[in-house]
């Protein structure tokens, strides 16, 4: 708090210096006529400010001085007490003494208070004009001149900061233009140098020029504990407020444009939320409402949140207030979701209050507070919790000047639109969205949401003939007042932070762009304007309403599963479920070991089994998706994630050897969905254990090196004709005819093989299938299963070329 | 009293911009185009650090176009309202100073050079139109 004080007593000293020199002209003028209510005003707020100001800032002698003052004038504006002489004097008397008592604290010089006292006591209505006003009069007279200390803060006027804004914003401009030229150029390192130089000196002055547009949050807040309290008091309530993130810093500009929707939403909430004591005790709530105020920084917006423990936002009252007012009719409320009846709200002249009220019904309503927030390009959202209460949330940017924007590519040319307009981009690729045609409109499905679907290269007439668009992939979905439609543009280029200026009448006369930019490309680009766009196209929102309730009716009937389509390898496109996919990323191709003939990949300090259905390329990094069960990991090689998708619950059946668990058609592609079951299976044990060892018996003719070693490699198991010191083998192959052969290793399964299709002990040695099965059974739980012949291991070889 | 002039032909025909009304004199490169808007607004383009608005002043003036689409060419930035806009011309040929005289009484100007027109100057006997950037735009956007 010593930091925000260290801030604030300048800022008030310098404030208040300010004013009184403004004052005194008005002074003087209300000693002429004490009936003149505006001067009368003028000094009052005077007073008030002080007062508010010195209780925040705890200079109790100036609080008592100013609330004296306040108190008599109060009286006076309220006609209970006639502005004489004497009271005149003596506010005037205050008001000098104020003044003194600044500098004072200015120059860090202590003053008497003996003469406040005098003072606050001429202001009361029964004091004895003559006994004080002499030497009240004469206390301006008294020779006291404080030394002046050199001021170390200034106060400049917005305008002067702007035109510094501008210009900087210009100089960023103009540093992005030499630096293209130079890239022009043959490359002079001098010269680029300087240009690093000059990149790194305009960046630092674009943070310092913004920091000086930027206030303390707290400017806003810091008149918020008194009216709270006056507020409730006026109602007979009880609130408690709470403020937090009071150092939050954003424009000042943006300060001063929030005020009033803030105040507003505050009166709102002691008003209309928070219900009287006994009300609040019948609910069960403490007796005490409660407001909180939070301001944080997300990005480059700044979030500021109302928050009361009260009765929330009946949306019914709301709604028969509505057709009260013939705002809208029964069966459009009927048809109505729940969050557009709560926006309700925002429709001007309406109050979720039955009668209009002193405090917070005045005709300025959420409508005019949602005005002013969009107006600097925020947004309004609510979270009603009914009977619990409601939080009002503000967003706006950080800063006029500078608006993030997303940058969208249609038939080559390039267009931004501000980033808080768009809700959501959905790739028209993976199957996300279903496009209709109905009537003459367009409507696209994206989760069970249905959109009015414009296309961008219609809108802006840019000579295409009709067709279902094979360039326009992706849909921005843009939110607006009325409501969201998908503008569906042929590819999403970037987010670029702009400086936006107005553009000529000439240029805005269609109504579709809000303005321009000199974007780091240099070719000048145009901002779309959302709401303008819709309102071009005559996009009505109230017929999707209907059709939202029936989308997400017939969804609900079946719900898909949420898969990850990807890219394989070869270049064929897969899904694999979304809940099995922990995360996906990407490793250099060193962190892929072979070990016992199957790959593995170094990832959090141990080898995760590797799966890759073609051969991975030595010298590029690699993208996995790492699959879990939750107790084991697989890692699957892709070539590029591609989007998340929703598959049918049923899927095409695979043929019957195929290892993928079937097939699903997503935006009219067949798609192969990975069988989870088969992948991990088949990794089972293999991750930690070394492979089992298989002892090849005695075999004159070679056959078994020959034929089973690479049969039973392949198959996870480890061969050897031969044991190492210590080694023990977890099976022993015997071929028959050796039967006679001792077993070599005592208490080791031998596994007999025989070379008659038909007859003899042990299993039919070309049997593959129950070769491998008899192999296992010995060899124990711990055993791999068979590798499938769709994710074949990588052989060291191909790592290596 | 004489005024500083610029002299250009445009589709042709020679008029006059009275110096004060011109910001600079510029050859305009790429433009990005504006859909949707008039067909005499050309496109947007950079210069320097600075978007202006391409007009294509013969378009402007509802005079025949010779070549198409042509890309950009010498043009005249003015300044209306705030907003830099490059005319177009076809070939900038003097700066001197004439003296603006009144429109020839009994002569009415056709179209849109009617409300763009801001008087005349006579070259060597030759009588030019004193084309007004700002009466031209205000001419075209509310034609």
């Amino acid at each position: 708090m010593a930091g925000a004080m260290d801030d604030l007593l300048p800022e008030f000293i310098a404030e208040t210096r300010e004013t009184l020199e403004a004052l005194s002209g008005e002074i003087v003028a209300w000693e002429a006529d004490p009936a003149d209510r505006a001067r009368l005003d003028a000094i009052f707020r005077f007073v008030h400010t002080v007062k508010g100001s010195c209780g925040f800032l705890d200079l109790p002698r100036l609080s008592r001085l100013s609330h004296a003052a306040e108190d008599a004038l109060d009286a006076v504006r309220s006609g209970t007490r006639p502005p004489d002489a004497a009271l005149v004097n003596a506010v005037l008397g205050v008001v000098d003494r104020i003044g003194e008592l600044v500098e004072a604290i200015d120059a860090g010089i202590a003053l008497d208070s003996a003469a406040d006292d005098l003072l606050v006591a001429a202001l009361a209505p029964d004091a004895a004009p003559a006994a004080v006003v002499p030497e009240i009069a004469a206390a301006p007279a008294t020779p006291f001149a404080p030394p002046r200390v050199g001021n170390r803060s200034v106060r400049l006027g917005v305008e002067l900061l702007d035109r510094m804004m501008s210009g900087m914003s210009d100089m960023v401009l103009a540093r992005n233009e030499l630096a293209r030229r130079l890239r022009e150029t043959p490359a002079d390192p001098r010269a680029e140098a300087a240009l690093e130089r000059l990149s790194t000196t305009v960046a630092e002055m674009r943070d310092t020029v913004t920091r000086t547009r930027m206030q303390r949050i707290d400017a806003l807040f810091s008149a918020l504990p008194r009216m709270v309290r006056d507020t409730a008091a006026q109602l007979g309530k009880q609130v408690q407020l709470t403020v937090d993130g009071a150092d939050v810093e954003l424009d000042r500009e943006m300060v001063e444009v929030m005020r009033d929707p803030l105040v507003h939403i505050i009166r709102n909430a002691i008003d209309h939320g928070i219900e009287a004591p006994a009300a609040r005790r019948a609910a069960n709530k403490r007796g005490a409402g409660r407001i909180a105020v939070r301001a944080r920084q997300s990005g480059n917006r700044i979030l500021v949140e109302i928050a009361d423990d009260g009765a929330g936002i009946d949306a019914s009252r709301l709604c028969a207030r509505a057709q009260a007012s013939g705002l809208h009719d029964a069966s459009a409320l009927a048809a109505m979701t729940e969050a557009q009846r709560l926006n309700l709200i925002f429709a001007p002249g309406l109050s979720s209050r039955d009668q209009v009220t002193e405090v917070s019904g005045r005709g300025v309503g959420m409508d005019v507070v949602r005005a002013n927030v969009e107006a600097i390009g925020g947004r309004v959202t609510l979270d009603n919790r009914p009977g619990r209460g409601l939080a009002v949330v503000m967003e706006v940017p950080l800063t006029l000047s500078i608006l993030s924007t997303i940058v969208v590519g249609v038939e080559g040319q390039r267009y931004a639109v501000a980033r808080q307009s768009v809700d959501e981009i959905v790739s028209l690729r993976g199957g996300a969205a279903r496009i209709d045609r109905l009537g003459d409109a367009n409507v696209v499905s994206v989760r069970g949401q249905r959109l009015p679907l414009l296309w961008l290269h219609e809108v802006l007439e840019l000579r295409r003939p009709y067709r279902m668009s094979s360039a326009a992939r992706v849909l921005v979905i843009v939110s607006t007042r009325d409501g969201s439609y998908a503008l569906g543009v042929d590819e999403v280029i970037d987010s670029e932070e702009l400086v936006i200026k107005p553009a000529a009448p000439a240029v805005m006369a269609s109504g579709l762009f809000a303005g321009q930019t000199l974007p780091d490309s240099g070719s000048p680009m145009l901002l779309l304007d959302g709401a303008g766009i819709a309102a071009s196209a005559a996009l009505r929102f109230d017929t999707v309403v209907e059709a939202e309730a029936d989308a997400s009716a017939a969804e609900a009937t079946e719900p898909g599963t949420p898969a990850l389509l990807f890219v394989d390898l070869d270049g064929r496109r897969r899904a694999v479920p979304l809940g099995a996919v922990d995360r996906v990323e990407s490793v250099p191709a060193a962190a892929i070991a072979v070990s016992a003939g199957r790959a593995r990949v170094a990832a959090d300090g141990r080898l995760v089994p590797l799966i890759a259905v073609a051969p991975v390329s030595p010298d590029r990094d690699l993208t996995l998706l790492r699959l879990t069960d939750g107790a084991s990991d697989v890692a699957y090689a892709v070539a590029e994630p591609a989007d998340i998708v929703e598959l049918p619950r049923r899927l095409a059946a695979p043929a019957p050897d195929s290892p993928y668990a079937g097939v699903a058609m997503v935006a009219g592609q067949p798609v192969e969905v990975l069988d989870l079951v088969r992948l991990f299976a088949d990794d089972r044990g293999v991750a930690d254990a070394e492979p089992p060892l298989c002892l090849l018996g005695p075999d004159p003719a070679g056959w078994m090196d020959l034929f089973l070693r690479q049969l039973l490699e392949g198959a996870g198991y480890r061969c050897v004709t031969g044991l190492a010191p210590g080694e023990v083998p977890a099976v022993a192959l015997m071929l028959d005819g050796d039967a006679d052969a001792p077993a070599i290793v005592p208490h080791v399964p031998v596994v007999r093989l025989r070379r008659d299709r038909t007859a003899g002990e042990g299993v039919w040695r070309y049997d593959r299938a129950a070769l491998l099965a008899a192999v296992a059974a010995h060899a124990g739980a711990s055993s791999p299963a068979f590798p499938s012949p769709a994710f074949p291991s990588l052989a060291a070889a191909e790592l290596a070329a | 009293m004489t005024e500083l002039f610029l002299l250009a032909r445009v589709a042709d025909r020679g008029i006059a911009v009275a110096a004060d009304q011109v910001d600079s004199v510029v050859d305009i490169g790429e433009t990005t185009v504006v859909p949707r808007a008039a067909p005499w607004v050309r496109g947007l383009s950079a210069l320097r650090s600075r978007v202006v608005t391409v007009i294509d002043t013969a378009r402007a003036l509802d005079l025949p176009v010779a070549s198409g689409e042509a890309g950009g060419g010498r043009a005249i930035i003015s300044r209306v309202d705030g907003h830099f806009y490059a005319f177009l011309m076809d070939e900038l040929e003097d700066v001197g100073p004439f003296e603006r005289r009144p429109l020839a009484a009994g002569l009415t100007l056709a179209g849109r050079w009617g409300g763009a027109a801001a008087g005349c100057v006579e070259r060597g006997g030759e009588p030019l139109l004193v084309l007004d950037p700002a009466a031209l735009l205000a001419a075209a956007g509310g034609a």
